[in-house]
């Protein structure tokens, strides 16, 4: 029996039964357009995601110290060590580094930020003057301070959008004087906004050069380097910038075993393949609680795949009558087992993908940050394939059933 | 043709051992036409079943075309069905939503034979039901339905045609027919066949005529 006359008997069986056939259908056509719906979603968070740390630079490197070790050998955290100093950025700034453009210090410092009877909290960054190429930064309005500011400790500092709409609402923030931790500092120019949600706003941020934090606001803990920020040429000379720091710094520190190094190195990249995981575990997850309803929707398969056999039995007896052996009526109700699942699997690969598609123009959606949902060809050629599986799982136990009537009593069967 | 030695069935039913057949002894040769008749509970539908290769024997041996049949496997015996019988049944039992031409088709499909539209067509033709053959069964009386039956126990060219009651669900005027054409193959085509009833103006188509009573054969005689 060939697969053209296997197919025809199957289309056969199911036309006989059409409302039967198509309420068995809708079950896996609705488990497939949800496996199809989530995963698409899943797909959508991550790509956002992505789009959202490559807004931060992909080609920004960021240098730690070493968690310190107290006298027992314990780590006492990441970045609790004190092992980069300002010459450790002009190293990098002066020697061969082909691949680095810039690297800047960052002194970081809570504090109170008031004007007038505002009040408001953001963290003080201290850094130098290549603060806004390194973390491609554009100013709106004034300037960015220079090495004289850096050099002379000025009490300058430049705000982010988040902060001046805060603090200064309608008032043009440009040479008023705010208060940090009690200390004034004169406002001398204002970042664009960078427009990045989530991880800590870009535009949440207040940045005064390093000489100033460590003599105003750090106080006590002295001249503290808590991360040194470089910048590589492109996103695809990160690596190799990451080995050049790598290479001056350990020089520097005279440490020859790169296990012992005393600072530690995170590119955006690193942080993307961490968020990319952890998406990826979200699909994972969203596809899971989807699966379980193809399985129902299997479960339907068999229920009717067992009802049609019964019902069928007079029919089973007479093709076993007129030579159908028991590999014939078992692949006949395989296949009619798979038709079912495997177009109701197309149908619902059909649906999803529409409803995937239109689901940005609802109003409700697009008005959220609800992720664009993105379907993969993988993810449809998955769900075809599974469903036609279901249908071969689910199908084998009705037609074996079918199989192994005895034809005498299966053609006496009325 | 067909050659059954000291054939015995026995049912069991729970403890009880009910025996169908008790030793029965029968040789068709070629071209024969016999009737095997019997009151109802005489065994003859068992024996059927097993000439048919429907159900195998207790004990005993049974040649078809000179193969040995009674010791074989399910899918072998299904093959046997396929190649030497054709079965004619007291129900038709075409498959039903499924046409006449379709219906005939069934058994070449099954053996994996070509040309299956085109010996169906010449199947449907002999049994006159040519212009009939794109109907379903539902759309054709009983006659029509029964020669579709005929002409699809004849499209293998088996070494025998089993009639069952055939027609034991027709009236009379139909049941002429169908016994009428089963005579005509038998003399024009030289077929074998082996016809269960238990009506004497049936049995009286055949040439030969087997009577069962109780599990065994009682008369044998050829008819005059």
């Amino acid at each position: 029996m060939n697969l053209f006359e296997a197919l025809r008997m199957a289309a056969n069986g199911l036309l006989a039964n059409r409302l039967r056939s198509s309420l068995t259908m809708l079950g896996i056509l609705i488990g497939v357009t949800a496996v199809i719906l989530l995963v698409a979603v899943g797909n959508g968070a991550s790509v956002q995601i992505n789009a959202q740390i490559q807004s931060l630079g992909a080609n920004v490197i960021y240098v730690y110290p070493s968690n310190a070790k107290g006298t027992t050998g314990v780590s006492q955290g990441f970045g609790t060590g004190q092992s980069l100093t300002q010459a450790d950025v002009d190293a990098i700034n002066t020697q061969s580094a082909p691949d680095v453009v810039a690297a800047i210090p960052i002194a970081q410092s809570g504090g109170q930020i008031t004007y007038g009877s505002q009040n408001y909290f953001a963290p003080t960054t201290g850094t130098t003057t290549a603060f806004p190429q390194v973390r491609d930064y554009q100013l709106a309005e004034g300037s960015f301070f220079t090495d004289d500011d850096v050099n002379s400790r000025h009490r300058v500092v430049v705000l982010g959008q988040t902060v001046v709409d805060n603090l200064f609402g309608s008032t043009d923030p440009i040479g008023q004087t705010i208060k940090i931790s009690r200390q004034s500092f004169r406002v001398i120019g204002v970042f664009a906004s960078k427009g990045g949600t989530g991880f800590g706003s870009q535009d949440n941020v207040v940045v005064a050069p390093i000489t100033t934090v460590w003599a105003y606001l750090t106080g006590a803990r002295g001249k503290v380097i808590s991360q040194i920020v470089a910048s590589a040429t492109s996103a695809a000379t990160v690596t190799q910038a990451e080995t050049e720091i790598t290479t001056i710094l350990l020089d520097r520190h005279g440490i020859s075993d790169p296990n012992q190094a005393d600072f530690q190195l995170q590119s955006q990249q690193d942080i993307l393949t961490q968020a990319t995981s952890i998406a990826t575990a979200l699909t994972l997850v969203l596809g899971a609680i989807a699966g379980i309803s193809l399985v129902v929707g299997g479960i339907g398969i068999m229920n009717i795949m067992l009802v049609t056999v019964t019902e069928r039995t007079r029919e089973i007896g007479i093709r076993k009558a007129i030579g159908a052996r028991r590999r014939d009526i078992l692949v006949q109700f395989l296949i009619e087992a798979m038709v079912l699942s495997g177009l109701g699997g197309a149908l619902g690969i059909a649906v999803g993908t529409l409803l995937a598609h239109e689901a940005p123009s609802v109003p409700a959606i697009a008005s959220s940050s609800f992720p664009t949902p993105v379907v993969s060809p993988s993810s449809v050629l998955l769900a075809f394939f599974v469903s036609v599986a279901i249908g071969l799982f689910f199908g084998i136990y009705p037609a074996n059933r079918a199989a192994r009537l005895h034809p005498i009593e299966a053609l006496r069967y009325e | 043709m067909i050659t059954l030695e000291r054939i015995t069935k026995t049912y069991r039913m729970g403890k009880l051992e009910v025996p169908a057949l008790q030793g029965i002894d029968l040789h068709v040769g070629e071209g024969e036409f016999v009737a095997i008749m019997g009151a109802s509970g005489s065994g003859k539908s068992t024996l059927m079943n097993i000439i048919g290769c429907l159900d195998v024997p207790t004990s005993g041996r049974y040649l078809l075309d000179g193969t040995d049949v009674a010791k074989l496997s399910d899918d072998q015996l299904a093959r046997i069905r396929n190649r030497k019988i054709g079965f004619v049944f007291q129900s038709f039992n075409l498959i039903p939503r499924t046409s006449a031409l379709h219906n005939v088709e069934m058994p070449l499909i099954y053996a994996g034979e070509g040309s299956r539209t085109t010996r169906a067509t010449v199947a449907l033709g002999a049994v006159g039901l040519a212009d009939r053959m794109h109907h379903q069964p539902t759309e054709l009386s009983g006659g029509q339905q029964q020669r579709a039956a005929i002409a699809r126990a004849l499209v293998t060219h088996p070494a025998i045609l089993l009639a069952d009651e055939p027609t034991g669900n027709l009236d009379s005027s139909s049941s002429v027919e169908i016994m009428r054409l089963l005579a005509t193959l038998n003399t024009e085509q030289a077929r074998t066949i082996v016809l269960i009833t238990h009506e004497q103006d049936i049995a009286r188509f055949a040439r030969r005529v087997v009577e069962l009573r109780d599990g065994r054969i009682v008369r044998d005689e050829k008819a005059v």
